[in-house]
């Protein structure tokens, strides 16, 4: 990250003496930005901003806390259930792509998992920037129409006796599933909780 | 792309970056200030106009850089010759069928028309505008399961300045064997879809 940061700060528009040419896709990147930027629609300082809010504050490492405090706390856990965009904010998170959150419950009996099969919304909030499977063609065409096989190839396999729920996000909601908490658990904290807590297992594909 | 065949194994990158190339991080940026010019869903329709064989074959980033300059021409930011004179060879996307042109909307309604445990059908909604409806869905009979928010419809507002239409939206279920048959994959999930009312309507046979 630091090496992009690097990068970035330097330009990549040739000023450097041993610049290599920049590519197609370079060019068009740098074509939108001056576009924009020559009709004063580029605050550059402002979208600096705004990724690097991405890149640090944003990710799955709250929703880890999120499912944590569910863990250990049996009424937060309920509201979460009832109304997860208000409790999620209980814990300071909420914004774009968070404003209408679902929180997905695993148990003993039911594992939920989540896909985008018309494009790729995510809850940014919680989970951040989606990994690059989850918004290719492969996880969201495959995942309604074979969820067990998929699952399995991800290495999570769900037995036969659990029910596996499909959830496609095509409108406004943005999903969280809350995983089960792993037997043996029972002398930790919140904290070191949510250290167990994966993006997979709140997307759906791992067990936690 | 729901049900889609031949698209092989997903693909996990471990410890995958946010952005994987300095440009993707850069189109990430200008993408967001793109945003800001358009009414919500026209940036998604301008991705779905790609060239079928250009979205498979590139990136989720180069898909925004596309749909992004698309919208900007659409919207009388740029000119395809500006984009071609800065970036040779400057791919966009196929223009708005001009069929696809809304100029009335139907009223608005809070008031939902289906509530939990409702069998719903959704309607065939075949056109060459944006939707927010599944091909994978249409036809298809469910359950609704949960009432969501009311939420301007999609297939009018990427396609009018002036028009919108709010409307409850829905979590519906469909059984695995609704959708796919026969040979639905065994021990069949159910898979559960966010549909705007207008996409559905009773269902008044059996399941």
């Amino acid at each position: 990250m630091t090496d992009i940061v690097h990068q970035h700060a330097h330009g990549e528009t040739g000023e450097h003496p041993n610049a290599r040419p920049p590519s197609p896709i370079e060019q068009r990147v740098q074509a939108l930005e001056d576009l924009l930027r020559e009709q004063g629609l580029f605050d550059e300082e402002r979208i600096e901003q705004l990724i690097q809010h991405f890149e640090q504050n944003l990710g799955p490492m709250n929703g880890a806390r999120v499912v944590a405090r569910a863990w250990v706390d049996p009424e937060y856990r309920r509201r979460l259930l009832t109304d997860a965009t208000a409790a999620i904010a209980e814990l300071g998170f909420g914004g774009p792509e968070g404003d209408n959150m679902v929180a997905l419950e695993n148990t003993e009996q039911v594992h939920n998992v989540v896909v985008c099969t018309l494009c790729s919304c995510y809850p940014w909030p919680v989970l951040g920037l989606p990994p690059r499977w989850y918004k290719a063609a492969p996880y969201r065409s495959r995942v309604v129409r074979e969820p067990r096989r998929v699952l399995a190839e991800m290495g999570c396999n769900i037995p036969e006796d659990v029910e596996l729920r499909v959830w496609d996000s095509s409108a406004e909601v943005r999903y969280l599933v809350v995983p089960l908490r792993p037997p043996g658990t029972e002398d930790l904290d919140q904290a070191q909780l949510a250290a167990l807590v994966t993006r997979d297992g709140m997307i759906g594909v791992a067990p936690v | 792309m729901g049900g889609m065949e031949g698209f092989g194994p997903v693909e996990v990158e471990p410890d995958e970056p946010s952005f994987h190339k300095p440009w993707e991080r850069r189109a990430f940026g200008v993408t967001t200030a793109v945003f800001s010019l358009l009414r919500a869903g026209q940036f998604r329709h301008a991705i779905e106009r790609m060239d079928p064989a250009h979205y498979l074959t590139s990136s989720y980033y180069e898909h925004w850089v596309t749909g992004g300059a698309t919208a900007l021409v659409e919207t009388g930011h740029a000119t395809p010759e500006e984009l071609e004179r800065r970036a040779p060879g400057f791919p966009l996307a196929r223009p708005l069928d001009p069929d696809a042109a809304v100029d009335r909307a139907g009223p608005d309604s809070d008031t939902p028309r289906f509530q939990p445990g409702d069998r719903v059908r959704v309607r065939r909604w075949v056109w060459h505008g944006h939707t927010r409806c599944p091909r994978y869905v249409q036809g298809m009979r469910g359950t609704v399961v949960r009432v969501d928010v009311v939420a301007p419809l999609p297939d009018v507002e990427v396609h009018s300045a002036q028009a919108t239409q709010r409307q409850p939206t829905y979590s519906v279920r469909f059984d695995a064997a609704e959708l796919w048959g026969e040979r639905a994959e065994p021990g069949a999930a159910a898979v559960h879809v966010d549909l705007w009312e207008a996409y559905l309507e009773p269902d008044g046979g059996a399941a």
